[in-house]
């Protein structure tokens, strides 16, 4: 099952390369991670997407627990939970394409950042599907580039994760 | 408040850390460390010579006392070859701090002469690490090191400093920190109420109960808990290659050892058990056999201060996250107010049937080598051993056929007397650690059961013998092979013996001792075991290297059988199976 794990962790140099070290030494795969300091200068929030089964996902948290510079975590998948995703895509775009692709892009509600004569650059934002979906809706316009940030997420109404 | 530099501050942090003893070896990196410790009296420096060692020794020093050990290396080559003695501490939660030299902070990431990244090489074998940037930040750094490696499940924390940050021109106030403030390091405290209740309630209910503990209810301080609550209960107990100790090795209610190479009794009747009680143990794959075919029957109580060893590979059925003095402590005053006593009559049956596999196949009972022939056998040096040390020595191992011979033969009646490398079963370990361990308890008999193979991984430590005046006995099982390897080729390879022998190659191990200035004696001849066993151990000043000629084709049995075996699959003898 596909998990969205949220840790927040000190903020130290080494940090991270703590919590990717344990999921190579462990054989737990990373589908994707994000990462950034918080309004605390002191605390990074961590997101990462992992698959596995119920006793898997458990010794995942455990040992994320057991890494010295975690301070909590959350398997946001738990509960009800909002995760986003942003989807940068450089697309070629001439002619009647320009039309077709802005029409995509208004059904995903994305929005074009930049362009030039030949193509635009798409920003969507979403979930992970949301993101695959529209990539396919772009399938037969030549995509250039992509650049996605992997999963972001929080949990839905007063929960929160802090120190 | 005082001024020091980063070096002195090093080393005071470690005097206000209690800290008497350090095991190391100098280098470029560390040299204004080193000045410091020249320039005090309180913490006494060993000078081993292998950095290897130097850690084994402090793990030694660290089993048999409780306390961390402490090692101190150069940058790279001396770290890296640290890093097989974190690792062997780190399999077995040995509290250990190693501070490392490391080059210039100006000068890391430059592949500068000497640099390793020691941080990053040991980050899958510590249980934290620090790269010290600042010389102010040396006195917490200190503390925390310490602080983690031994609370909790006990660890290797490695301190990598920077040359500059040592450097003796620039001074900075020093205070040691009194407090911690760790928000993201809580270890386990006392285990939940419930649950304990809930396995109690188990453990009364039980008619076919075995108590499984390992190497946490040793380092954990649990043993005397643990005694009292298997007599109160009258519950068989069996311990792990780790957890020897942990229950008193000659008491009757003592199956000995499990897994592998454990007894048939041992293995038996954890196979057929009802109730499980797990403490400090962590169900490695050297125990169970094949996780699918363990203990079919049975309910588990698992006890253990790290969460993340819990249902690791075995599901527990009820999990107890805590300390193991507190969690023991806690059950037997749930069954002391409730005074009930699990059906007697059961654990009278139990105890029949137990009896009986004992009597059938047990390591005496049934002796399950020749002890008539013209060869020396190993079981029959360390039962020797045993009786001429009165089960009193400190015995640390290396690791192969005389580990298991020892483990088997030797009884334990108090925990830390056993010391080996058991998680990473790294050959080298015996000698350092028992350097380590002779520091710690100079009056002590303190004996390395090895190999000829093993011994010559950390021959050189014979040096360090010699420099502080450390007798210990060394002795050595030498079948002229590395006895493990070849057993195993020899039941799974059908005996192509792929460089497990070393075809007249071994030096004089007698004359190796002299040379180093201690004394050799050799042993060959089955009459003579006896007599000259006891004129070694005689010898209380000095250190002996026993080099006893064994039987070259003894296997060590029982053996459980792999793959796919359960736990009371085992061969019993070269022939014979269960
Ligand atoms: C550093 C290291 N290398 C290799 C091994 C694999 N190994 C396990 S037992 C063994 C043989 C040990 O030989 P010896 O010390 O003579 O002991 P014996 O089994 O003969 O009693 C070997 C090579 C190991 N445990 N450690
Ligand atoms: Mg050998």
């Amino acid at each position: 099952m596909r998990r969205i794990i949220s840790v927040l962790m000190e903020n130290e140099p080494g940090a991270l390369s703590r919590v990717v070290g344990l999921f190579s030494q462990r054989g737990y795969n990373i589908e994707s991670l994000t990462v950034a300091p918080t309004e605390d200068a002191t605390l990074s929030r961590l997101t990462m997407v992992t698959i596995g089964d119920d006793h898997k996902i458990e010794q995942i948290t455990k040992n994320l627990n057991k890494l010295i510079d975690v301070v909590k975590l959350v398997d946001l998948t738990e509960g009800s939970h909002i995760e986003r995703e942003l989807l940068m895509v450089k697309v070629r775009a001439n002619g009647a394409q320009r039309d077709e692709v802005k029409r995509s892009v208004d059904i995903f509600r994305g929005q074009i950042v930049d362009v030039t004569s030949n193509m635009y650059t798409v920003q969507v934002a979403g979930t992970s599907e949301k993101l695959d979906a529209f990539l396919q809706a772009l399938g037969e316009h030549t995509i250039m580039e992509v650049v996605r940030s992997g999963v972001s997420g929080i949990a839905r109404g007063e929960k929160v994760l802090s120190v | 408040m005082e001024l020091l530099s980063g070096g002195d501050m090093l080393v005071r942090a470690l005097q206000d850390e209690g800290v008497d003893l350090i095991f190391g070896y100098p280098g470029g990196s560390a040299l204004h460390i080193y000045d410091a410790i020249f320039r005090q009296k309180s913490i006494k420096h060993i000078l081993v010579r292998h950095e290897q060692g130097a850690t084994h020794a402090a793990d030694g020093y660290a089993r048999s006392t409780g306390k961390v050990g402490v090692v101190l290396v150069t940058s790279g080559p001396g770290a890296t070859n640290a890093i097989t003695g974190i690792a062997t501490a780190y399999m077995d939660s040995i509290p250990m701090v190693v501070i490392s030299g490391q080059v210039t902070s100006d000068k890391i990431g430059e592949d500068a002469f000497q640099e390793t990244d020691m941080v990053g090489c040991s980050r899958p074998i510590v249980k934290h690490s620090f790269l010290v940037k600042n010389a102010e930040n040396i006195p917490e750094i200190i503390k925390k090191a310490f602080y983690i490696a031994n609370t909790g499940r006990p660890g290797p924390v490695v301190v990598d400093v920077p040359k500059d940050v040592t450097n003796p021109a620039e001074r900075y106030p020093y205070q040691y920190p009194e407090k911690l403030r760790m928000r993201s390091y809580t270890p386990a405290g006392k285990g939940h109420g419930g649950q304990i209740r809930k396995a109690v309630a188990l453990l009364l209910s039980a008619r076919r109960p075995v108590i499984y503990a390992g190497g946490g209810v040793v380092q954990g301080g649990g043993s005397e808990l643990l005694t009292e609550l298997a007599r109160r209960l009258n519950f068989p107990v069996t311990n792990t290659l780790m957890g020897l100790g942990a229950y008193p090795g000659s008491d009757k209610r003592f199956l000995g050892m499990l897994g592998m190479h454990g007894t048939f009794e041992a293995n038996t009747a954890m196979h057929h058990a009802d109730v499980i009680l797990a403490v400090g143990a962590r169900f490695d794959d050297r125990v169970t056999n094949t996780p699918s075919k363990f203990c079919p029957g049975a309910k588990i109580i698992h006890i253990d201060v790290d969460p993340a060893s819990i249902s690791k590979t075995i599901v527990a059925d009820i999990p107890i996250v805590g300390t193991v003095q507190s969690v023991l402590s806690e059950m037997l005053d749930t069954l002391k107010s409730g005074d009930e006593q699990p059906d007697q009559s059961a654990i009278v049956d139990w105890w029949r049937q137990i009896d009986d596999w004992r009597e059938r196949h047990g390591l005496y009972t049934a002796p399950r080598y020749q002890t008539d022939g013209a060869l020396i056998m190993p079981q029959d040096v360390i039962r020797a051993v045993y009786d001429i040390t009165e089960g009193d020595a400190y015995v640390t191992s290396d690791v192969g056929q005389h580990q298991m011979f020892a483990a088997q033969y030797y009884h334990f009646d108090k925990p830390r007397r056993w010391i080996n490398s058991g998680g990473l079963g790294t050959m080298g370990f015996g000698l350092p650690a028992a350097l380590g361990v002779k520091i710690a308890y100079p009056d002590k008999e303190v004996v390395c059961v090895t190999g000829e193979g093993s011994i010559q991984m950390c021959i050189q430590e014979l040096s360090t013998a010699t420099q502080y005046h450390l007798p210990v006995k060394i002795l050595c099982l030498n079948n002229q092979a590395l006895g493990m390897v070849k057993q195993w080729q020899e039941m799974q390879y059908e005996g192509r013996l792929s460089n497990s022998v070393y075809e007249e190659s071994l030096p004089d191990f007698v004359k190796l001792a002299e040379a180093y200035g201690h004394l050799g004696v050799k042993i060959e001849h089955r009459d003579e075991l006896h007599g000259k066993l006891q004129e070694a151990f005689a010898e209380k000043n000095r250190t002996v290297f026993i080099d006893v000629y064994v039987d070259p084709s003894e296997h060590v049995y029982p053996m459980q059988v792999m793959p796919n075996g359960s736990m009371r699959d085992m061969w019993l003898s070269k022939t014979e199976r269960t």
